[in-house]
């Protein structure tokens, strides 16, 4: 690490550990909301950026979570046992999804995955006597682990804080480990890899469970912060937002999702306060960034940047025009 | 008794309406392998288009319905022509683009239009109800009926008896094989789409009377086109036809007789057929 990278770092670091010191509860939340979709987007990163399968269901497992839990709240469960109940069933639901969709690959794996997306969409939002329909299901409480509270916004930003961390280093181990070069493989190779021994299928199926499980891990968090769910948090707008945020950061970099998150967040939240038609300017953006930056705003910048420059170099007979390309 | 034919005229009728959004949507994604996801916004902007120029302008409700299937066809092209023909291949872009798009479009409706849902009063013709066997029945969603049918036996005669369905046709099979034929592949995908669009527009008016026009209306449509898409089987015109009238049974009866359950029975077979047969109940499998 250079000395310019420890300073940022450091920087960084201390903004955002003293952040409630400075800051309001309402941009507290909206904080702690960016890091909670920072972690959803990792999780989704795993499988649109690492395994190059595209879900457009994703919100409905992120929401099946915070249903799951407050459900259970609603039915009695303690705070520990309706996180556990959440984290299991989402992943067995997970594990189900992953059986049922990964049988395909490209337009259709997105379809099954949009398919089973509104499937759950659906019981959220109809079957009334369970979930309240369009009601939603409120929740009492924060837990308080070893007797320390959460209820305050600052409180509840350091435990965010503290699980987007842990969350970003399990993906970066994921990553970096032999596994991860694994699933890039059966990403770009499938064929290849299969002909090398590797079965695709078992490693695709772990990294969907792995991507459930942090979807899971943010759905509960967000039910926590709002202390509410509703059948929205599982719809396929939700979906397309959380497919965005991952694509406009730069599907399989580490931090590219947590800046998508920001962007969207603060997009919904902030800008539309004085933008009137912020889900236009969200919809362009998309457009935008699929047709000129498909790698994402940030690596997409620094091209187009290059491309300008060398430009101005005066290199005219070889302005070859760098599409940036899609995977077939 | 009676409860169960007026649900069985409401199912034929919005299958009838499901026929017409789908039937493009079909065409879309089985020649041009386009999943087309603004689709259901295009029937949207039919019906407020028509809507405005049917009640705001007084113009008569089928050239109000043909306008709006112009104005909708011209807006598909201008899309295809310069947005996704930049992604022709690129399926997962194109997802991408035709879902920020159809934000665009319902933003620009909520605009324009506010947030009040619009109800549409039908033609002058279909007023009114006719009674058989001792029932009464609504003229407009029979005509509704009627329309859907002889538009699906118009796209039959036109992809299966014309020298263009041919070309459409061998475009669905083999798209490349079609292009070493010198069949022109993107002019006839550039119909297809004009087509297509036109459609959905033209259905979202005229389904107006019945469905009312508001915001969502798309989100609302475009997954039960998906479904009858991916039930009948991307590109095949009969598949559209029946895949349509089994949605409409399954959603207004599930409705009826499970409203908590509706909507999953409606995406289970839906899932069911994803998995067991990929290629629809009429699709032809793909290599």
């Amino acid at each position: 690490m250079t000395i310019r990278n420890a300073l940022t770092a450091g920087v960084v670091g201390l903004l955002v550990l003293s952040l409630p010191a400075w800051s309001d509860a309402y941009h507290l939340n909206i904080t702690s909301q960016i890091l909670i979709f920072g972690i959803f987007a990792t999780g989704l990163n795993v499988l649109v950026g690492y395994a190059g399968l595209v879900s457009l269901g994703h919100a409905s497992l992120f929401g099946f979570a915070a249903y799951v839990l407050a459900i259970s709240l609603e039915h009695g469960a303690s705070h520990l046992a309706a996180i556990l109940i959440s984290i299991g069933l989402t992943a067995l639901c997970t594990g189900l999804f992953a059986v049922l969709s990964l049988r395909s690959r490209g337009i259709t794996f997105i379809m099954i995955t949009l398919a089973l997306g509104q499937l759950l969409w659906g019981l959220a939002y109809r079957w009334v006597s369970f979930t309240h329909g369009d009601n939603g299901v409120r929740l009492d409480s924060r837990p308080s682990p070893f007797g320390l509270s959460l209820e305050a916004a600052s409180e509840f930003y350091f435990l965010t804080l503290l699980v987007f961390l842990l969350a970003t280093l399990a993906v970066l181990a994921f990553r970096n480990s032999a596994f991860g070069a694994v699933l890039v493989g059966t990403r770009d190779q499938p064929r290849r890899m299969t002909a090398l021994g590797y079965d695709v299928w078992s490693i695709r199926f772990f990294s969907f469970l792995f991507s459930g499980l942090l979807s899971a891990v943010a759905g509960i968090l967000f039910a926590y912060l709002h202390y509410f769910v509703d059948p929205h948090s599982l719809a396929l707008t939700s979906s397309a937002e959380a497919l965005l945020m991952v694509i406009s950061g730069g599907a399989g970099t580490v931090l590219g999702p947590l800046a998508g998150a920001g962007l969207v967040v603060i997009m919904k939240n902030v800008a539309s306060g004085y933008i009137e038609r912020w889900n236009f300017a969200l919809g362009l953006i998309f457009v935008l960034i699929v047709v000129f930056m498909p790698e994402g705003l940030v690596p997409g910048t620094r091209r187009l940047l290059r491309k300008i420059r060398q430009n101005w170099g005066g290199a005219i007979f070889h302005r070859g025009v760098e599409v940036p390309q899609w995977p077939h | 008794m009676n409860f169960w034919i007026v649900l069985a005229v409401n199912s034929l009728t919005l299958g009838g309406v499901l026929f017409m959004l789908s039937a493009g949507f079909s065409l879309i994604f089985g020649l041009m392998r386009i999943p087309n996801l603004m689709h259901g916004s295009l029937f949207m902007l039919g019906a407020y288009v028509g809507a405005s120029l049917a009640s705001g302008f007084g113009i008569n409700f089928w050239l109000a319905a043909l306008v709006s299937a112009l104005i909708t066809a011209l807006l598909g092209v201008l899309i295809e022509e310069t947005v996704l023909r930049r992604l022709a291949g690129a399926e997962q872009a194109q997802v991408l683009v035709t879902l920020g798009i159809s934000f665009m479009i319902a933003d620009l409706c909520l605009m324009v239009w506010s947030g009040d849902p619009i109800s549409v009063s039908a033609p002058d013709v279909l007023r009114g109800a006719t009674r058989y066997f001792g029932m009464a029945f609504s003229n407009f969603r029979l005509g509704v009926i009627f329309i859907a049918l002889t538009v699906a036996a118009a796209l039959w005669l036109l992809i299966e008896r014309t020298r263009i369905g041919a070309m459409i046709r061998a475009g669905v099979d083999d798209p490349q094989m079609a292009r070493a034929m010198g069949i022109p592949v993107s002019r006839i995908f550039t119909g297809i789409f004009f087509l297509g669009a036109a459609l959905a527009g033209f259905g979202g008016f005229i389904a107006s009377p019945i469905l009312s026009v508001y915001p969502g209306l798309d989100t609302d449509m475009l997954p039960l086109a998906l479904v009858v898409v991916i039930l009948g089987g991307a590109g095949s015109l009969l598949g559209s036809l029946i895949g349509s009238f089994i949605v409409g049974i399954i959603y207004n009866f599930g409705q009826a007789l499970f409203p908590e359950l509706a909507y999953f029975i409606l995406f289970a077979p839906m899932v069911a057929i994803l998995v067991l047969r990929p290629q629809g109940l009429f699709g032809k499998p793909t290599a």
